[in-house]
C-alpha cells in the first residue's frame, strides 16, 4: 500500500502550526517505520511490541505535555493530540500504552504527588525506565467507579490495601501502579510498586480487541506500602475522573487515526479493484461510503483542534472532551466497519489494518467511560438532570 | 568544528507531481514537501561529527519562507542555526551552488556536507559545484567518514565495490545512501527548535545558464501481454523475453 498522507479534506494544516505538523509528521514517519512493520504480527500473537517502549521514550512520547524539568517536551494540547492520532493510527494498543503511561500515570503524579514523588517518578516514567499503570475499573464497578470496593487502612509503618481491579492496560509490564482506594471512605490514589508484597498482576488473556496491548487483573491482599506512596494532594472521585478526562481527550484524537488508517485502505482498495470491468470506487454505493468516512472525519478533526485549542486556554469543560470522545470513537468503529465492507472477504485479512481497528475499536468505545456514559454525562450538562443516578 | 550542510526542500516521494499549465514546473498544489533524503543524511552526519568534536552544525537552504518547513525540522534534530537564502526565481544547478557558495564563503566553514543529489530534479551537480567555486577538495558518493585531526578518510560507493580516499579539511563531503541513519527529530528538539531563529538572507537572482524548456510526465507504460496460461506458452515466452524485451 503506498505511504499515507494524511486526511486534510478541509485544509486543517492551515489552522496549525508548524512545530505542530512537525510533530504529527514525525510522529507518523516513526508509527510507518516502526508499528506498521510488526503490528500484525503482535497482534496475531497477542503480544506488546516491548521493544518499541525505549524508541517512543527517546521520541518523547510520554508526559509528552509535561514541563521541560522533569525531561519532557512541554507540547501543547493540540500537538499531543496529533501524536495520538498517528500512534492509534498504528495501533489503539500502542496509543493506549502512551496513553496510560502520560495521562494516567504521569499526569496524576504530577498533578497530585508531592514534590518528592514528582521529582522521583516523572523522569524515570518519561525515559521509559519505568512503567506505570492504573487502577480504577474493578470487577464488579466499570461506569460506577465511585462504588469501588477496595480500601486501605492507615497502619504503622504505611496503608494496607485489599480488593481488585480488572480490566488494567500495562498491568503486567507496569513497575507502578497508581491504584484508586477508599480511605476511611474517601477516593485517594496510591503508587504500588512492583514486588511488593501482597500485589499481583497476573496478565488478562483471550481477547479479540486490544491484542497488542496487555491488559491484566491487579490483585491487593494485605498489602503493605510506605506512608510516602499516598499521592497527597487526592480526594474522592474527582482525583481518578480528572486523570480519565486527559486519556479520554488523547482517545479522541486517537480515534481519527483508526478512522484515517481505514478510510485510506478503502479508498486505495476500491481504486484498485476491478469488478464489472471497472474499479468499484466508480460504483455510487462505494462512493457513498468513502463520503460518510471522509467527512465523519474531518468533522471530527474540527472537534478535536476546537477543543485542543480550549484545553491549551485552560477553558476545556471535561463534557466537551466526552463528546469529542463520544463522538469521534463511534465514527471510527463505523468508518472500520464500513472499510470492511469495502475491502469485501480481503476485510477480514490482517494483510489490512481495517478488521484490527475495527476490533480495537470496540473496546475503545467502551473504555474510559463508555459510550453511554458520555451520552448521560452530555445529557446531564444540558438538561440539568442525571438520568444515571 | 564550523560545520556547514546544504539542505534542499523538496516534494515527498510519495506525491504525485503534477506539471504546471506554464508546462516547465511541476504545480505546487496540494503536494507535500519534505526535507530531501540525501540532505537528511548529511544533516544526521554533521551532527554526529559535532557529537564527537564539539562546536557547531548551521544548515542552509535556498528558496522561499516555505523552505523554513526543512529548515526547522533539521534544527529539531539538533543543527543550532539556520539561513534561508530567500530567491524564488528559477535557478539551474549552477545558481543553486553559486548562492550556497556564497554563503559558505562568508561563513568559512571547516567542512561542508550536502546530499548526492535532490530527489526533485537529480541534477546532482550541487556538492561538486560548490566545492569548485571556493577551491575545495569535494569526495562524492561517501558511504563512510572519519575525521580526525584535520585528516578524512572517506569510504565511496563506486560500481562494483568500494573506495577508500584521504583528503584534508576544509572540504565538501557529498553524502550517499548508507553513510548513516537518520534520527527522528524528538518532540523536545522540535519544541527547542521552534525557540531558534531562521536567519532570512534576500538573495539576487541569476541569469540560468540551463534552461528548462518543457517538463513531461513519463508515457504510459504499454498493456502486458498474456502468451498464455499453461506450460505450453513457455518456449514463446523464452522466446520474447529473449528477441523482444531482450533480458534473457
Amino acid at each position: 500500500m503506498p505511504k499515507f498522507q494524511g486526511v486534510d479534506y478541509y485544509n486543517i494544516d492551515a489552522l496549525l502550526s508548524e512545530d505542530e505538523i512537525l510533530v504529527r509528521n514525525t510522529v507518523r514517519e516513526f508509527v510507518d517505520d516502526n508499528v506498521l512493520p510488526v503490528i500484525e504480527k503482535h497482534n496475531r500473537a497477542g503480544t506488546f511490541p516491548a521493544h518499541l517502549i525505549k524508541q517512543m521514550a527517546e521520541l518523547g512520547l510520554f508526559g509528552a505535555t509535561l514541563p521541560a524539568k522533569y525531561g519532557c517536551a512541554e507540547l501543547n494540547n493540540v500537538a499531543y493530540g496529533l501524536m495520538m492520532q498517528e500512534l492509534e493510527r498504528g495501533d489503539s494498543g500502542i496509543r493506549s500504552f502512551a496513553s496510560v503511561q502520560s495521562g494516567l500515570v504521569m499526569f496524576p503524579v504530577f498533578a497530585f504527588g508531592s514534590e518528592e514523588q514528582k521529582d522521583y517518578w516523572l523522569p524515570k516514567l518519561a525515559t521509559g525506565e519505568k512503567i506505570g499503570c492504573f487502577g480504577l475499573t474493578e470487577p464488579d464497578f466499570g461506569s460506577n467507579p465511585g462504588g469501588m470496593i477496595t480500601h486501605a487502612e492507615k497502619k504503622s509503618g504505611g496503608y494496607v490495601l485489599n480488593g481488585a481491579k480488572m480490566w488494567i492496560t500495562n498491568g503486567t509490564i507496569a513497575d507502578v501502579a497508581v491504584v484508586w482506594a477508599k480511605l476511611d471512605g474517601e477516593i485517594k490514589g496510591f503508587l504500588v510498586e512492583k514486588g511488593t508484597k501482597g500485589y499481583e498482576a497476573p496478565e488478562m488473556h483471550g481477547k479479540h480487541s486490544l491484542r497488542a496491548s496487555v491488559t491484566s487483573e491487579l490483585v491487593f491482599q494485605d498489602c503493605l506500602i510506605p506512608g510516602k506512596n499516598l499521592l497527597p494532594k487526592t480526594g474522592g472521585l474527582k482525583s481518578p475522573l480528572m486523570c480519565l478526562s486527559q486519556a479520554r481527550y488523547g482517545i479522541a484524537w486517537g480515534a481519527l487515526g483508526a478512522a484515517m488508517a481505514c478510510y485510506d485502505a478503502a479508498l486505495q482498495y476500491s481504486l484498485s479493484r476491478v469488478q464489472f470491468d471497472k474499479p468499484i470506487a466508480s460504483f455510487q454505493m462505494t462512493q457513498e461510503k468513502l463520503v460518510y468516512m471522509v467527512t465523519e472525519i474531518t468533522k471530527g478533526q474540527l472537534l478535536c483542534l476546537q477543543l485542543g485549542r480550549l484545553k491549551d486556554q485552560d477553558r476545556a469543560k471535561f463534557t466537551q472532551i466526552c463528546m469529542a470522545k463520544r463522538n469521534n470513537v463511534y465514527h471510527a468503529l463505523e468508518i472500520a466497519r464500513t472499510a470492511r465492507e469495502i475491502l469485501g472477504a480481503n476485510g477480514i485479512l490482517d494483510e489490512y489494518p481495517v478488521m484490527r481497528h475495527a476490533a480495537n475499536l470496540e473496546s475503545v468505545k467502551t473504555y474510559e467511560g463508555t459510550h453511554e456514559m458520555h451520552t448521560l454525562i452530555i445529557g446531564e450538562d444540558i438538561t440539568g438532570i442525571a438520568a444515571f443516578n | 568544528m564550523k560545520i556547514l550542510v546544504f539542505v534542499n526542500h523538496v516534494p515527498d516521494t510519495e506525491t504525485k507531481v503534477k506539471v504546471s499549465a506554464d508546462g516547465k514546473t511541476i504545480d505546487p498544489a496540494g503536494v507535500n514537501y519534505m526535507l530531501n533524503p540525501y540532505d537528511e543524511i548529511a544533516v544526521e552526519e554533521g551532527l554526529k561529527l559535532r557529537e564527537k568534536s564539539s562546536g557547531e552544525v548551521v544548515v542552509v537552504s535556498l528558496g522561499t519562507d516555505a523552505n523554513k518547513e526543512t529548515l526547522r525540522k533539521a534544527l529539531a534534530m539538533g543543527c543550532d542555526k539556520a539561513v534561508v537564502l530567500k530567491d524564488s526565481s528559477p535557478r539551474d544547478s549552477f545558481g543553486v551552488a553559486r548562492a550556497l557558495a556564497d554563503y559558505a564563503k562568508e561563513y568559512s566553514p571547516d567542512i561542508i556536507l550536502c546530499g548526492k543529489q535532490s530527489i526533485d530534479y537529480d541534477d546532482a551537480q550541487v556538492g561538486g559545484l560548490v566545492a569548485e567555486m571556493l577551491g575545495l577538495p569535494s569526495i562524492s558518493v561517501v558511504v563512510n567518514l572519519d575525521v580526525t585531526d584535520g585528516a578524512i578518510v572517506a569510504e565511496r560507493e563506486i560500481e562494483g565495490g568500494h573506495e577508500i580516499v584521504h583528503s584534508r579539511l576544509p572540504a565538501v563531503i557529498i553524502a550517499q545512501k548508507g553513510l548513516n541513519q537518520p534520527r527522528y527529530p524528538s518532540l523536545k528538539g522540535i519544541m527547542d527548535a521552534k525557540r531558534k531563529q531562521i536567519e532570512e538572507r534576500v538573495v539576487s537572482a541569476i541569469k540560468p545558464r540551463v534552461e528548462v524548456l518543457a517538463m513531461k510526465k513519463p508515457s504510459a507504460k504499454p498493456p502486458g501481454k498474456i502468451v498464455g496460461t499453461d506450460a505450453s506458452a513457455i518456449p514463446e515466452l523464452v522466446r520474447l523475453l529473449h528477441e523482444e524485451a531482450k533480458i534473457i
